[in-house]
This record gives structure tokens, C-alpha cells and sequence, in this order.
């Protein structure tokens, strides 16, 4: 009985991470709104953050949990500045998308 | 039980990210990132790590996806993106392509390296099997403030960076003023 009983392991764990950052990644490449292609980088770190929990307790050890709380502070200070960035770029330009922020074109 | 949660964790998170990837509207997208944040968060209690879903709860889905929802309503940007028409030549493909690969490439790196990978470290407390209610935060929070106080010394700099920098950015410059 207790055979059929199917616990998820490491690897189950990894592959969802391998599929969530992968849809974040096609995001990024595929969307053209720049606030839509954000989310989809909190997607990939999302995914890295939860493939860190996963090994910390495969590894048995503190730090994968440690580290995942530096990311989620970083990736806080990365989004808070990325949408400062946009809303200036939007404030002088509405409605335009990521195609269209080509200055440094030669 | 761990597989009931793990495939409904499994199920939040991929719709909530497919959502994000193919929804038109930006709100809606916002809305489905929420669905994936909570559902990473289940997956991080499900592994024994209570406090960081917690922070996973409180900062995403509380603070970061609010700021996205503050910033669509802000600018007005809610109007809905034509996902029919591909701006680039050739890009859905291209990206179909790598997307593909690179999931090919972390299974590979997943299935072959499964096998090395040995335990080590000192275990991890949990709140469910130990004694102490509070296991989880204590052991976290040992080794946050003992091996790792310099990086969370520097994270406060980052933070302070992060807020002034963003005061000056999304200042109005005044006229008269340079």
C-alpha cells in the first residue's frame, strides 16, 4: 500500500523551476509592453528562488532559505527602481513600447 | 498529501504564469502573477520553509505587484496590446525556438546532475517536526545575522540607493531649476 504512494521529489521540484523560468524567458523575448516584460522577470526569479528552497532541503542545509531572503530583498529594490525608470521614460513619451527606445541606435 | 499539494501548487503556478505571458491587458497580467506568487508560496511551505513564504506573501504579492498595479494606473497604460501582429519578422519563432532549447538544456543539466548532488550542511529545523514553534525563524535568523550580517549590512545601503534614487527619477523638475 504504502508503495503506491507517490511522494514529489527533488528533481519534480527542479523541473516546475526549469518550466517557470522558461515561460518567464519566452516572455521577456516575446512581450513589447514594458511593464508586462517586468513581470515576467519576477517569473524567472521566482523560479530561481524557489529551485534555491528546493536544493536547501535536498542539501539539508540553512542557506539555500538564507539566500532566497536576499534575493526577494534585492529583486523589491530592482523593481522599485525599474518602474522609477519607466515612469520617467512614459511621463515624456506615453504609449510607446519597448521597440520604440532605440536613441543608441547608430 | 505532499502530491495533492505539490500538483495544485503545480497547476496555480503554471496558469498564473502562462497568464502573465498571453494575457493582453496588463492588470490582467498583474492578476495572474498573483496566482503564481501565492502558488510558490505554497510550494515554500511545502518544502519546510514557513517564514520565507511568508516574506514571499507579504513582499510580492502585498508590495511589488500593488507598486505594478500603482504604476499601470498611473501612466494609463491599460490599453490593451495587440498581440496579433508581430512587430519583429520571424521573433515568435526565434523565441518558440530558444525557449525550447533552454528547457531542454535545464532538464539535461536537472536529470544528469540529480545523482551528485550529496547532502551536507547542518539540517534544517522545521516548525512542523520540531519541538519549537519557532524553529524555521530562529535557525534563518542564526544564520542571517551570524554568517551573512555583512550582506544584510549592504542590503540596507541597497535599499537606501534604491529609495533615493528612485525619489530622484520620478522627481518633476520645476521650472527655474536646472
Amino acid at each position: 500500500m504504502n508503495a503506491l504512494i507517490v511522494v514529489p521529489t527533488t528533481t519534480w521540484y527542479l523541473m516546475l523551476s526549469a518550466v517557470l523560468f522558461t515561460i518567464g524567458t519566452v516572455g521577456v523575448l516575446v512581450r513589447r509592453n514594458p511593464l508586462v516584460m517586468f513581470m515576467c522577470i519576477e517569473l524567472m526569479l521566482n523560479a530561481v528562488n524557489l529551485t534555491f528552497v528546493t536544493l536547501g532541503r535536498r542539501l539539508n542545509d540553512i542557506d539555500g532559505q538564507a539566500i532566497v531572503f536576499f534575493v526577494l530583498v534585492v529583486a523589491a529594490a530592482e523593481v522599485v527602481v525599474g518602474l522609477g525608470i519607466i515612469v520617467a521614460i512614459m511621463r515624456r513619451r506615453s504609449g510607446i513600447t519597448v521597440d520604440d527606445l532605440a536613441e543608441l541606435k547608430g | 498529501m505532499e502530491l495533492f499539494v505539490f500538483v495544485c501548487a503545480t497547476a496555480m503556478i503554471i496558469v498564473g504564469a502562462l497568464g502573465v505571458v498571453l494575457r493582453k491587458h496588463p492588470v490582467h497580467a498583474a492578476l495572474s502573477l498573483v496566482l503564481t506568487l501565492f502558488g510558490i508560496a505554497v510550494m515554500f511551505v511545502a518544502q519546510h520553509a514557513e517564514f520565507l513564504a511568508a516574506v514571499q506573501v507579504i513582499v510580492y504579492a502585498g508590495a511589488i505587484v500593488v507598486l505594478f498595479l500603482f504604476v499601470i494606473m498611473l501612466l494609463g497604460v491599460d490599453q490593451v496590446e495587440n498581440l496579433k501582429t508581430e512587430p519583429l519578422a520571424g521573433q515568435r519563432w526565434i523565441a518558440g525556438v530558444v525557449g525550447a532549447s533552454l528547457l531542454g538544456l535545464l532538464a539535461a543539466a536537472i536529470y544528469t546532475g540529480a545523482d551528485s548532488v550529496v547532502s551536507r550542511g547542518d539540517g534544517i529545523a522545521s516548525n512542523v517536526v520540531g519541538d519549537n514553534p519557532d524553529a524555521n525563524i530562529q535557525q534563518l535568523a542564526s544564520s542571517i545575522f551570524s554568517d551573512y550580517v555583512m550582506a544584510f549590512e549592504v542590503t540596507s545601503i541597497l535599499l537606501v540607493v534604491a529609495v533615493v534614487g528612485t525619489v530622484l527619477l520620478s522627481r518633476r523638475r520645476t521650472a527655474g531649476k536646472s
